[in-house]
């Protein structure tokens, strides 16, 4: 585990880089340091949603209105975005998805397994590339990379936050 | 639920779609969600500043919030049907906590499926869309039934600081398919391309 999610600020230094003025999220627990800080930005502006899918949408929305959204989520999340995907898919627009991963290490929750085990080939099936990191150190370049693949190409992609990153979340046990 | 009742409602799809599009300037930029919706404004005129959705059910009110808060100058106007926005009502709750005051969703309310057989939906039972956006938070909100009340509520749609949400019954009837391009590549870029100008696509 990574303490004060010391990676978080390079996330948000990457996305101040690729100039991204949309951020669209379901919280989690994983994101909420990143949030803070892109809520503390007046260029950025931060979108709550009530379903991870909106989220494919809106970003779709915002390409072609000409800004960059991303998009913050828990893998169980990325489950709820599946059709949606389909919009960027066939009309190429950029999709940026950082996920925080669960039921990969130390999970106390075994209803996150499904998802949590889904994540990676449901997105893969969908088309997205999708890259996951584990060391703190080289979160943010590969956010890096993702996001310039996903505005310059364009094209879709989704970066894992592997559970290490994380804290242990233990339910008070 | 009452089956019937939108068989006799007054207005037609095609006409009101005429309506909310005649006239319109490059500072009106529209979203349609798929199905009938998509047909109506293709018969009342393609154009690059139209993104018609062949899929994506129930995208069309975030596209428009994700299109609404990139341009704030413009006026975004998503036009959708029933089916598909009762597969989206959290995204009223999206769109009222952004507060987009640009943005304008209409549904054309036939209490139908119309793409798949006119299997009633939602909305010939109890469910009141406009009463729903209401309590979500949206400052403006109408129900339209009458030419009259589509005339008063044009200017809600067209300029007046929202979000606004305007539901319009109009009648189930079987119409002929007016297609767009599907090419959704093609239907970004020239969108893109008429709104950013030609460096938006290098």
């Amino acid at each position: 585990m990574t303490e004060n999610y010391a990676w978080a600020p390079d996330i948000y230094d990457v996305l101040k880089d690729l100039d991204v003025r949309q951020v669209a999220y379901v919280p989690d627990a994983g994101h909420a340091r990143l949030l803070k800080m892109c809520e503390a930005d007046n260029a950025m502006r931060c979108i709550p949603l009530t379903t991870e899918e909106e989220g494919i949408s809106l970003s779709a929305g915002a390409w072609l209105g000409g800004e960059r959204a991303v998009m913050l989520l828990q893998s169980s999340g990325v489950g709820n975005c599946i059709n949606m995907i389909s919009l960027a898919n066939t009309c190429r627009f950029p999709l940026l998805m950082l996920v925080t991963m669960r039921a990969q290490w130390r999970e106390f929750n075994p209803w996150q397994k499904p998802m949590g085990e889904g994540t990676r080939p449901a997105l893969e099936a969908m088309g997205v590339k999708v890259t996951q990191v584990d060391d703190p150190d080289q979160v943010g370049e590969t956010v890096r990379s993702a996001g310039e693949q996903a505005y310059g190409w364009p094209d879709m992609a989704a970066v894992l936050l592997h559970q290490k990153l994380m804290p242990v979340k233990t339910f008070g046990k | 639920m009452d089956k019937q009742r939108a068989d006799n409602y007054e207005l037609h799809r095609r006409e009101v779609a005429k309506t909310l599009l005649k006239d319109r300037t490059d500072d009106f930029l529209v979203v349609t969600g798929l199905g009938s919706p998509n047909w109506d404004a293709t018969n009342a005129g393609d154009h690059p500043l139209t993104f018609p959705l062949w899929g994506a059910m129930g995208g069309a009110a975030t596209m428009g919030l994700g299109l609404a808060t990139a341009q704030p100058t413009k006026r975004v106007m998503v036009m959708t049907g029933d089916g598909e926005m009762l597969m989206a009502m959290g995204s009223f709750a999206t769109i009222a906590a952004q507060g987009v005051e640009n943005l304008a969703i209409v549904v054309f309310d036939n209490e139908r499926y119309g793409e798949t057989g006119m299997q009633a939906t939602h909305t010939a039972g109890p469910v009141d869309m406009a009463a729903v956006a209401k309590a979500c938070g949206f400052p403006v909100t109408a129900t339209v039934k009458t030419e009259t009340e589509l005339m008063e509520a044009l200017p809600l749609i067209k300029e007046t600081k929202g979000p606004v949400f305007v539901d319009i019954k109009v009648k189930a009837e079987p119409l002929p398919f007016i297609l767009p391009t599907k090419d959704g590549v093609h239907l970004k870029n020239r969108f893109r391309e008429k709104l950013l100008g030609p460096d938006s696509l290098l």
